[in-house]
């Protein structure tokens, strides 16, 4: 039986996006409700940042291990279970997912489980296996369908030989030798884990250095880091075909000069950017704009459609489940008539990769910066002169910071080294109030910390930097 | 709770003034709307009144405390079962106010205290970013709209203040007023007596330092003649009853007036970000008194009679010479008139009164040979000056105003229509 019900807001699509404008509504006093077509959490808390986090972690248990004499420790028969390294991320990401729940149940949030289709102004229809659901009404509607992984032709992935982070995410046995494609932070968080596991990688990046939007510096410690640890690394160069075998994949590699080579490798990893899910959810039938595969919002996340909002992955990049989250609670304030509602600031989301170094950023690179006109002062602090970086056995890694030179904005911080993804955070709160390096040099950071390279980093922009 | 009592802003000008004299005394009972004390502000002297009833607990500011900053506390008021053991310790007084208590030797110390000059009671919520740009800059935050959380202001919001130009620090009198009013002390070896500055002559020296610094003046210069203009007003003076004598300076006033009305452009004002065009036609009429100069408005003077004109002026003008203005009385206007005809001044140039347009300086009306039909003749004539801000009246509007004054001046009977 179809079930009709009328809300205030309903979110299509329970990833972080979509459950925490729910969740933000219902603080807010309306009557919410969620549309999932598969677990609540969506990509992310399932299939995306949390059990890689947790895949991870466990390659780096692994790193320890082997190195545990330099520590003190003689280990032993140390063997990888890979089923059980698989089997706790899952848990990880269903803990997790049954928390959402639980938030749902909580804030009194309706969830159907199905497929939302607009139907007309302020209507949806939730379909489950071809069977209709439910008719819902709602006075608002926000879109935040996500996203998924982009395939190119000839290289669509099959699942078995040829993956996307789905079926990377959960091996039943370590590949001896594997292709990433592409070095972005999917790619490269993949080819981190198993490089760090014992598996020959090898890494194709179209642009010429690895995880393209990170300063070049940055970039290029990246790269050196990873050549050490075994990795190989084809920059400039595209895969231009896969010839699948048995079990191997035999694929064509052209550099800008058009030279070609092949390789063969057993398994493939794609990761070469990722679509919005703008596909089959009524969209055509409304005003809402569509372009590419992304749908067109304004700063509070408004369609051109009366009513109808999108978050997310779904609106374009930066595709972060943080810059979803924020986006989802500016755009129900909104909806809600808060005061004192302001739009994200695009220019300070912070981005995290978990690979081995992290690498965390925040604001604009030393040459976005000169690009837009800014004379900058540039400060470096490197993991050597820390001690807290010497003690945890992490001498490698640097902090860098970018100032405006007239007016001392920082205009942004670049960091590579072990735990850089858990301090980004100072910086992304000096630059939301605005601070100028003033601030930043009266503020005591705790001795001894990872953080007081951030310190010594704005120090350093200033020419008076204490420990290097 | 205590509460603390504030040095005021008589006028919106005014970012210091001097306590002159407590009307009442450390445990006076006082009433809401009773005047407690006497302030010199920068342009005149004003009683200042309670504004709740309690009793004085104490006197944080001593009489004759010279560049108190508004808004700095001057007094603490005790509610009812408050005593004056519940004042913790006493709220600083802005430190210039105390160190210049009033003292016959002190005016040699006084100089350069830039920061009394800036009011120092309200907090600006401005990022630390925002306020490095607009310290850069020379802007002031007070003048500008915060946009982030609660109001803040934010990088963007002063970049914005900015992008309209300098102007826009024009528009903002406080952003002026610290650097010129308070510069660096000069160093002078010849002998000499210093002659410590007053609040009044403070603000003269910066807003016509502002003044003459960013608006770009130009002069338009004309003669009339008042022949006929001083037959008519003999003959009304002749007529009028008794305390009603015209002068020439309010056929001046009214002349003006009607121009102004015919001619609302040239009635505006440059406002940073736009031109002003005032609804009524107020003149400011500058009037030198002992501690410089003020100028009282004649409000809607295009609606006024000579007679009415005639004894507002004469009352105006007592007012300014006993600095006994009411605030609302020298504040505003949109047109200024100076003249120096009494002194014999032939011709001469005023500095315009922002954020007016324009200022007429007018000379002496004397005689002097004319021609007229090829032939020399004896006329009245008085040349009369126009101060014009290009930014808002060009120049043949300038003339075309000057044009339709002279003719007034000259047929005066048109302006008694």
């Amino acid at each position: 039986m179809t079930e009709t019900a009328k809300f205030d807001l309903v979110v299509v699509g329970g990833g972080p996006g979509g459950y925490v404008s729910a969740i933000r509504a219902a603080q807010l006093g309306l009557k919410t409700a969620v549309v999932e077509r598969d677990l609540l959490g969506g990509i992310c808390l399932n299939w995306g940042c949390i059990p890689t986090k947790a895949l991870l972690r466990s390659a780096e248990v692994w790193h320890l291990i082997r190195h545990a004499e330099a520590y003190g420790f003689k280990v032993e028969g140390a063997k990888i279970d890979l089923p059980k390294i698989v089997e706790r991320s899952r848990k990880v990401a269903g803990q997790l997912n049954s928390g959402v729940k639980s938030l749902m149940k909580k804030h009194k949030i309706t969830v159907f489980y199905g497929h939302a289709t607009l139907a007309g102004a302020g209507k949806l229809n939730v379909a489950k296996d071809g069977q209709a659901v439910a008719e819902l009404s709602a006075k608002h509607i926000i879109l935040a369908t996500g996203a998924r992984a982009r395939s190119l032709p000839g290289l669509e992935p099959d699942g078995k030989l040829v993956w996307t982070y789905k079926e990377a995410m959960v091996p039943q046995a370590l590949p001896k030798s594997l292709l990433v494609v592409g070095s972005g932070a999917i790619g490269i968080e993949f080819a981190s884990f198993y490089r760090t596991l014992g598996v020959e990688v090898t890494v194709v990046e179209v642009m010429d250095r690895v995880l393209p939007v990170e300063d070049e510096e940055i970039s290029a410690l990246a790269k050196k880091a990873f050549e050490k640890q075994g990795m190989k690394i084809h920059l400039a160069t595209t895969v231009t075909k896969l010839d699948r075998g048995a079990d191997s994949v035999t694929a064509t590699l052209k550099d800008k000069a058009g030279k070609e080579q092949s390789i063969t490798v057993d398994r493939v990893i794609l990761a070469v950017g990722i679509v919005g899910n703008v596909e089959n959810i009524g969209l055509e039938k409304t005003k809402a704009r569509v372009e590419k595969t992304h749908v067109v919002v304004d700063e509070y996340s408004r369609t051109a459609e009366p009513g109808l909002y999108a978050i997310g992955d779904l609106t374009g990049p930066p595709w972060l489940a943080h810059k979803a989250m924020h986006e989802g609670v500016v755009c129900v304030e909104k909806i809600a008539g808060q005061k004192d509602v302001h739009p994200m600031d695009t220019g300070n989301i912070p981005g995290c990769t978990y690979c081995m170094p992290q690498v965390a950023s925040v604001g604009l690179t030393e040459a976005a910066a000169k690009a837009k006109g800014h004379a900058v002062k540039v400060g470096r602090f490197p993991f050597i002169g820390n001690g807290k970086a010497i003690a945890l056995g992490e001498p490698e890694g640097l902090v860098k910071t970018v100032f405006d030179a007239k007016t001392g904005e920082l205009l942004g911080a670049h960091m590579i080294g072990a735990e850089v993804t858990e301090l980004i955070q100072g910086y992304v709160i000096a630059r939301t109030l605005e601070s100028t390096e003033a601030e930043l040099m009266h503020t005591v950071f705790p001795h001894p910390t990872l953080s007081e390279m951030m310190h010594e980093s704005v120090l350093d922009a200033y020419g008076r930097t204490l420990h290097f | 709770m205590p509460t603390e009592i504030l040095m005021p802003a008589l006028s919106p000008t005014m970012t210091e003034g001097k306590l002159s004299k407590w009307l009442v005394k450390e445990g006076d009972a006082v009433k809401a709307g009773q005047v407690i004390a006497e302030i010199e502000t920068d342009k005149a002297s004003m009683e200042f009144e309670a504004a709740d009833e309690g009793k004085v607990g104490k006197i944080l500011v001593a009489a004759g405390t010279e560049n108190v900053a508004v808004n700095a506390p001057i007094a603490v008021l005790l509610g009812e079962g408050e005593s004056a053991s519940s004042i913790k310790a006493a709220p600083a007084a802005p430190v210039a106010a105390k160190a210049e208590a009033p003292k016959a030797d002190a005016p040699k110390a006084e100089a350069p205290k830039p920061a009394a000059a800036v009011a120092s009671g309200d907090r600006v919520m401005a990022s630390p970013l925002a306020k490095r740009i607009a310290r850069d800059a020379g802007l002031d935050l007070k003048n500008v709209a915060g946009s982030g959380p609660h109001g803040r202001i934010v990088k963007v919001d002063v970049e914005a203040a900015l992008a309209k130009g300098p102007v826009a620090k024009a528009a903002a009198p406080l952003a002026a007023a610290a650097a010129p009013a308070a510069p660096g002390a000069v160093q002078i070896f010849d002998p000499h007596a210093d002659v410590p500055l007053t609040s009044m002559r403070k603000t003269i020296a910066r807003r016509l330092t502002d003044s003459k610094r960013d608006i770009p003046h130009y002069y338009l210069t004309i003669d009339c003649e008042l022949d006929a203009l001083l037959a008519l007003r003999q003959q009304l003076n002749s007529k009028a009853g008794e305390g009603v004598k015209l002068s020439v300076n309010d056929f001046i006033i009214r002349a003006s007036a009607l121009a102004l009305r015919k001619m609302p452009e040239v009635n505006a004002g440059w406002a940073g970000d736009r031109i002003v065009q005032f609804t009524n036609v107020d003149i400011s009429i500058a009037v030198a008194i002992e501690a410089g100069l003020i100028t009282p408005i004649i409000r809607k003077a295009d609606t006024k009679g000579l007679a009415t004109i005639s004894s507002d002026m004469r009352e105006l003008g007592q007012k300014a010479k006993a600095g006994k203005l009411k605030p609302e009385e020298y504040q505003g206007g949109g047109f200024s008139i100076s003249n120096l005809g009494m002194f014999g001044i032939k011709h001469f140039t005023a500095v315009i009164n922002p954020p007016q347009a324009c200022i007429l300086a007018v000379g002496a009306g004397e005689q002097r040979p004319v021609v007229k039909d090829g032939a020399l003749a004896i006329a009245n004539v008085m040349t009369c000056t126009m101060s014009c801000d290009h930014r808002v009246v060009d120049g043949a509007l300038g003339a075309r105003w000057l044009k339709v004054f002279k003719g007034f001046i000259e047929d005066p009977l048109t302006m008694m229509l």
